[in-house]
């Protein structure tokens, strides 16, 4: 992948291999939802990789093995926080990806 | 909150603020823009103040703002325990912007170690309880991310409602968060277990991928859960049955293989139930052998399944030709160009190499192949694996490859491999002179890297394989003159040499070619590693002694000897010095037991590394020892002669007695050591012979540890006005006695009380039968040739008593 490393700690009993395979998942994710991800996206939106993760794994385990249904449920989310933001900001509001 | 409009316009600048709040993506850049580390701390630094400020002012606007920053600085390693009340607020709005970073922010800085962390616990139960699901997940993934045992108590009614929505994306997650929940608090398995074997009828994916987790969780905690889960093996079989079959379903499935994860967890699963367990065992085998057999092995996903099925397999009651199965699986695994996957296959093969020893050696040449990866990980499992697999009919062509590995490997497996040699080689050794060599290539190759019992093990070796002593100090002096920096094997060849000098002036050994070496040379090579900066101490204690003992094993004279033990008489190593004060003492006052002390060391019994401390300590005293060298071919014949004259059969005299397995201990109390056993009273000394100024003198020892053995050292002295030169003295014995002659300090004793010669004589004399001794001399003397036969008189009764 595009210079990203990633770390991953598990258990003795663990399967390496479908480890592999999740963090393959995750990178498909990030890449399905930035388009071609690449460091920086990650950088400058640590927020929201955290967000697509925690829709992938819960605590330690695997939750969603559809990506589809991943991708659907961080779509939610984001539509859920924009509409509650025009609430709050009435012109100044470009988009969710820079609401910070 | 509708109607109220507070907002952050860019002419309108809220008068407590020095500047607009830095967004966080500008916040990231300026850190980003920073050259050195310092200008970095500056800034956070500067924008942390901003941050405080705003958490004392309370600004619930851009609170949520501050904290994202703040989440990001703590990331770089900066403290951000100030944001912890700052969760609590924005977790506690309505406001889902607020919600989502406060939710990340509590999982990131709360930590259940401190009482703080308590405070969501009200806010959590409200939002499970609102029903938006984007909320309620939030609040799910917290909880499973840090909640404490406290919390997890308080909420399990909560979440145990939640399992039963209709929502799958509700459900899923309140499933995995029971499993963390059980975790933290076994207790509630009580809670969890019931709704377990209904959910296992969903059709969905997340669902039941969360249920078997939460299945596997309860089983591995309680025998009775395990019990209770083992009457859905069959359900489980069907559902992975019909994964597998019904194939192909593009939301599920990695390069052909549908949806690896649950089939995982399902194996893994299967695993734990089927353990120990005959019949759930039985229901599992066809399936596994139709994945085992079935799954597209060309990526990785493929071989995530196949592997855990073959841990499965293993793990469980399986059929014999099923393991031979999965074994095969993980041998074409080594051969896989991912090295990952070789990687996997090694430390799952080290797992079985000892209950599946037979498969697992089929994949042998492919294990030794893998000696040669450069990855360090795969090199060293390969190398424990290695090991593992060798065995009496492969040892010698392991030998081989890992003898060859030892000299090309990385220097961090070198002790791993050198002492794994050793090992095997103790273990499978098919002989000794095979042994003796390959310990030999070790400590060439690899000297510096053994353990420190290869020294006395080798030593050991060697001493007990008589056969092979010559053979043994051929070749270690060989090595020795090539290369005196590898310290255990300096100190074995040290060794060696001064035990069996004399076999290596013979010249003679049919194993190796034919090396004239002289005298000089030998004594040349110790003194060079005595002097040697790189011979540690213990090294040149060993050469000290060994240069010691060749004094008795040389036919020349010794003066060189004296000459160097006199000199380290001054050495500034205290252990040195003292050995070189002793001998010295031994040439100048007790010469005549020089012989005795410096015999060829016993064979220690080897009860273990006790027993070889022991022989370490004896040899550092030098004391007097008890084995048994073969007497030369010219000694045997002309003893014969001997015995004719004491009309009784020969025969007796050639054979060696048998070893003798006491530590030596005897002359203890000459060298004035602290723990020497309470002295025997000494045998007084015998004249035997004078002729013309040339005197025969016996003195005896019987040593307290071996009643039936005695020792008699004869010294030659001649006070006259000619030398005295070919000396020659054979002694005979009864026949119930055994006679062993040890090769003499030389055959001259200069005139005028020059240096005398010394010869020792063992007697084996288990049944005390009266000592009778008949000896013959020749020599030189004032040009004519002597020769004087006669038996010793008033032989001390108690030298045989």
């Amino acid at each position: 992948y595009a210079s990203l490393y990633f770390c991953c700690a598990i258990e003795d009993q663990d399967n390496e291999l479908i480890t592999l395979e999740i963090i393959h998942r995750y990178v498909e994710l990030l890449d399905k939802y930035f388009g071609s991800v690449c460091e920086l996206d990650i950088i400058f939106n640590f927020e929201k990789a955290y967000f697509i993760l925690d829709e992938f794994l819960l605590g330690g385990e695997v939750q969603e093995t559809s990506k589809k249904n991943v991708l659907k449920a961080i779509e939610q989310a984001d539509l859920l926080q924009e509409k509650t933001e025009t609430m709050y900001h009435s012109k100044s509001f470009i988009g969710f990806k820079k609401a910070y | 909150m509708p109607g109220q409009r507070v907002f952050l316009h860019s002419r309108t600048l809220p008068v407590r603020m020095v500047a607009p709040s830095l967004k966080l993506q500008d916040l990231i850049e300026e850190i980003r823009g920073a050259k050195t580390q310092a200008q970095e701390r500056e800034v956070i630094q500067k924008e942390c103040a901003h941050i405080r400020a705003s958490f004392r002012d309370g600004d619930p606007v851009h609170r949520h703002r501050q904290l994202a920053k703040l989440l990001y600085v703590h990331m770089l390693g900066y403290p951000a325990h100030f944001g912890q009340m700052e969760c609590l607020k924005l977790i506690a709005s309505s406001r889902f912007t607020d919600k989502r970073v406060g939710y990340l922010g509590a999982m990131l800085l709360l930590d259940e170690r401190h009482d703080a962390h308590l405070l969501i616990t009200n806010s959590i139960k409200n939002d499970l309880s609102q029903g938006i699901q984007p909320v309620q997940g939030l609040a799910l993934c917290t909880l499973s991310t840090m909640g404490s045992a406290e919390m997890c108590r308080d909420l399990a009614p909560e979440v145990e409602k939640l399992l039963l929505q209709p929502s799958p994306y509700v459900r899923k997650k309140a499933i995995l968060t029971a499993v963390h929940m059980i975790r933290k608090v076994p207790e509630l398995s009580s809670v969890f277990l019931p709704p377990c074997v209904h959910l296992l009828h969903e059709r969905h994916h997340g669902i039941l991928l969360g249920t078997i987790t939460l299945i596997t969780e309860l089983c591995e905690r309680s025998p009775a859960a395990l019990k209770h889960f083992r009457k859905v093996v069959p359900q489980l079989v069907q559902i992975l049955r019909t994964l597998v079959t019904t194939g192909y379903s593009t939301e599920h499935s990695i390069s052909g293989v549908s949806d690896p994860f649950l089939q995982v967890q399902i194996l893994r699963l299967l695993r734990i139930l089927g353990r120990n367990h005959e019949e759930s065992s039985e229901t599992m085998n066809d399936l596994l052998a139709q994945v085992a057999t079935n799954t597209d092995t060309s990526r990785n996903a493929g071989n995530a399944v196949l592997f855990e099925t073959v841990l499965t397999i293993m793990d469980i009651h399986s059929a014999a030709g099923l393991r031979v199965l999965a074994v095969n699986i993980l041998g074409r695994f080594l051969l896989n160009s991912d090295r990952n996957i070789r990687y996997v296959a090694l430390t799952s093969l080290l797992r079985l190499v000892q209950s599946d020893h037979s498969a697992v050696q089929r994949h042998r040449p492919t294990v030794v192949d893998c000696l040669q990866e450069t990855d360090a990980s795969l090199s060293r499992r390969a190398l424990e694996l290695s090991l593992a697999l060798v065995n009496s009919s492969n040892v010698r062509a392991m030998m081989q490859e890992l003898q060859a590995f030892l000299e090309s490997c990385p220097p961090d497996l070198r002790a791993d491999c050198a002492s794994g040699i050793l090992l095997a080689a103790e273990r499978f050794a098919p002989t000794k002179r095979w042994h003796i060599d390959t310990i030999l290539h070790v400590l060439t190759t690899a000297g510096t890297h053994v353990r420190d019992d290869a020294v006395a093990n080798l030593t050991q070796l060697i001493g007990g394989a008589q056969e092979l002593h010559a053979y043994s100090v051929r070749r270690l002096y060989n090595a020795l003159a090539e290369d005196i920096s590898q310290q255990p094997l300096v100190q074995v060849a040290a060794w060696c040499i001064g035990e069996y000098g004399d076999l290596l002036l013979e010249g003679n050994c049919e194993e190796i070619e034919p090396l004239q070496v002289d005298e000089e040379e030998v004594l040349a090579l110790l003194e060079k590693v005595l002097q040697s900066h790189m011979s540690l101490p213990a090294t040149r204690g060993y050469a000290l002694t060994a240069l010691m003992k060749l004094s008795t094993r040389l036919q020349g004279d010794n003066n060189r000897i004296r000459q160097v033990v006199s000199i380290y008489r001054s050495c500034l190593d205290v252990e040195l010095q003292q050995r070189a004060v002793e001998y010295d003492t031994l040439f100048r006052k007790y010469d005549h037991m020089r012989a005795a002390i410096l015999e060829k060391m016993p064979l220690v019994e080897r009860d273990g590394p006790q027993a070889d401390e022991e022989a370490k300590q004896s040899k550092e005293a030098a004391q007097l020892s008890e084995a048994a060298p073969a007497p030369t071919e010219s000694q045997a014949s002309q003893l014969l002669d001997l015995l004719d004259l004491l009309d009784r059969a020969s025969g007796d005299a050639q054979h060696p007695p048998p070893l003798d397995p006491s530590p030596g201990g005897a002359l203890v109390y000459l060298l004035d050591l602290p723990c020497a056993p309470p002295p025997p009273a000494p045998i007084p000394d015998l004249k035997v012979f004078e002729r013309e100024g040339v005197q025969l003198n016996l003195s005896f020892i019987r040593p307290p540890e071996n009643p039936a053995l005695l020792l008699i050292t004869i010294t030659a002295t001649n006070s006259s006005e000619g030398d005295v030169t070919n000396f020659i003295c054979q002694a005979a014995v009864p026949k119930s006695l055994q006679l062993q002659l040890q090769a003499p300090s030389g055959n001259t004793v200069p005139a005028r009380g020059g240096l005398p010669i010394t010869q020792l004589f063992r007697i084996l004399n288990p049944n005390k039968a009266p000592l009778r001794l008949k000896l013959r001399l020749t020599y030189n003397h004032f040009h004519q040739s002597v020769q004087e036969i006669f038996e010793v008189n008033n032989l001390p009764v108690e030298s045989w008593q």
